[in-house]
């Protein structure tokens, strides 16, 4: 499953209507599993599948089952298939109750669960996910997070996924590409972005007594502090001396350093004027 | 990634028949039981569309009455002519219009692609294995049966209200051409629609253009006035393809257009047929390539 990160206006969903033939280059070209995709051949549109958070393929006043039957006829599933498949989706999304209710009645949690479903019916070999939990509520998109790791996990397909949401890609991706401004800057682990691009680290102590000391802003940020801790955020490059000083200077009962959290390091990467700056350069 | 499975094969010519069949025909059954959703609504605005008719065979009822007065024939004159039109001509005249437009009419079908262009929604269209024209044509079939299932018994009311207007029993070779000209009268009426809504591939807002096509085809179809009053002025009326919306279907009915003249007339119709199909081709195919995919 691979993150596909950037900016607002990188060209994200752009790319993913390219790939998904939605829209037509101007110059350039590219191909999926063989197939140029804006020539939209039959054979390419039966093998991915895009879902979008605009949810658009369901039946708005029908149930979702009827809009499940239709796919089936339109991707050419075997019955046998799309009983498997059905029972399959149903039961891992745990909507098994709701497919017989019209689309209007259902949540938009639900609704994006029966959109994914809509969407893997017939077995894409590739999926693209545009934004598929925005607007959703913490629970559904924690079920829709469950779903899509072990539904890739069993299947293989390869999913690539856009979000601003990062607990999406924490949880649901090992590789991210991110773009801006035209160029790929990272392509790689997921856990190697904060690596390559967070300035900070992110440093956590606990005083043995007396509290937190009143001078300790001057090893860094200071970003909570309840006695008797405190996490601190301190340039990349100063972590070690800052580190011995401190433990010379105070009584501490226990330190971690971590890397930042990578939805901080995204909006810093992007909040650059001029670029990102790479730190492993 | 793993290879294709064995669903999505290239299926033989037969297969893909047989596929295609099943397609067109869940197409036709979802959209009928989406249709039956707000059935009462649908009936209502069914019914509220018999009064236009009514309305005109009154309207025209004291247009005659009028002229009856004026040139001195006594009030009621049933032979008394406008155009070689008599009273009873006009209202069977409306009653097939009626009829032909149950067919040709296709309310919201432009408004419904151009909004989908510009909403976002004509994706769906794209992104599955499905012809867009194809499945908003069968949609369209559904509607349509749907209709006349619940027009059928209103229509035949006011036919058997107003018998005393209609023509003797055509003969088998009209009835058939009147049959075949509705049908083409459906999918030229689809057509033409469908065409203006691609239109919106280039200018997202089309609705000026739906009215301007509203009302020359009000004007031109034959559904205002039978075309035999205004082909003195505008010659080149009968060269389109709006007269076979309305006019047309009416005529041959009627017995206005000679028998021996009705297989090239329906050769003209499947004509306009073939030329509108490949204009929506060519609009959706070049329509398709400037599409932005707005809307997220």
């Amino acid at each position: 499953m691979i993150a596909f990160l950037g900016p607002n206006g990188a060209g994200k969903t752009t790319t993913l209507k390219l790939l998904s033939g939605l829209i037509v280059p101007t110059s350039g070209t590219a191909t999926v599993m063989g197939h140029v995709p804006w020539k939209r051949e039959n054979a390419y549109r039966r093998r991915f599948s895009l879902v979008t958070g605009q949810k658009e393929q369901l039946w708005w006043d029908l149930p979702a089952q009827e809009s499940f039957r239709l796919h089936k006829e339109i991707y050419r599933v075997s019955e046998a298939d799309y009983r498997q498949r059905m029972d399959e989706l149903t039961s891992l999304m745990d909507v098994r109750d709701l497919i017989a209710q019209p689309v209007r009645e259902l949540s938009l949690g639900e609704r994006m669960r029966m959109e994914l479903i809509a969407a893997l019916l017939h077995r894409p070999d590739v999926l693209f996910l545009d934004e598929p939990t925005i607007g959703l509520d913490i629970i559904s998109q924690r079920r829709v997070q469950k779903f899509l790791r072990s539904y890739q996990a069993e299947q293989r397909i390869t999913v690539i996924l856009t979000s601003h949401y990062m607990k999406d890609i924490e949880a649901l991706c090992d590789r991210a590409v991110v773009i801006n401004r035209g160029s790929v800057i990272h392509d790689g682990p997921v856990s190697e972005i904060g690596d390559r691009f967070s300035q900070h680290k992110i440093v956590e102590l606990q005083f043995a007594a007396g509290g937190v000391p009143s001078d300790i802003e001057q090893f860094g940020d200071v970003l909570e502090a309840g006695s008797p801790m405190v996490r601190l955020q301190i340039p990349k490059k100063d972590v070690s001396e800052s580190l011995s000083r401190m433990l010379a200077r105070y009584t501490i009962d226990d330190v971690s350093v971590s890397e930042r959290p990578l939805e901080d390091v995204i909006a810093e990467l992007f909040s650059f004027e001029n670029g990102p700056r790479d730190e492993s350069e | 990634m793993r290879v294709s499975n064995g669903s999505t094969d290239l299926p033989s010519f037969r297969d893909s028949l047989f596929w295609q069949v099943r397609l067109k025909w869940l197409i036709l059954r979802t959209a009928m039981e989406e249709r039956l959703v707000y059935r009462g609504d649908f009936a209502f605005a069914t019914l509220v569309r018999f009064l236009p008719i009514v309305t005109q065979i009154f309207l025209w009822g004291a247009i005659f009455r009028g002229v009856t007065s004026k040139d001195g024939s006594p009030a009621g004159d049933t032979t008394t002519e406008l155009q070689h039109y008599r009273y009873a001509d006009m209202v069977a005249y409306f009653l097939l219009v009626m009829v032909a437009r149950a067919f040709s009419s296709m309310p919201g079908l432009a408004t419904g692609i151009a909004e989908s262009i510009r909403n976002g929604s004509v994706r769906k269209y794209l992104l599955q294995p499905v012809d867009m024209l194809d499945y908003l044509f069968w949609h369209r079939v559904a509607h349509k049966l749907i209709y006349y299932a619940v027009a059928t018994g209103p229509f035949a009311l006011v036919f058997w209200l107003c018998r005393s207007y209609l023509p003797a029993w055509p003969s088998g070779i009209v009835m058939t051409a009147f049959m075949i000209s509705l049908v083409f009268g459906f999918v030229i009426g689809f057509l033409i629609e469908s065409l203006i809504g691609l239109i919106a591939f280039w200018f997202l807002e089309v609705s000026s253009l739906i009215f301007i096509y509203m009302m020359l085809n009000y004007f031109l179809s034959g559904h205002m006035i039978p075309l035999e009053w205004i082909d003195g002025w505008i010659p080149w009326i009968h060269y389109l393809p709006l007269k076979y919306l309305a006019y047309f279907p009416a005529a041959v009915l009627l017995g206005r257009i000679p028998e021996s003249d009705l297989p090239d007339e329906l050769l003209i119709q499947a004509t306009w047929i073939a030329v509108l199909l490949v204009a929506n081709r060519v609009a959706f195919h070049y329509g398709v390539r400037r599409y932005g995919a707005f809307g997220g």
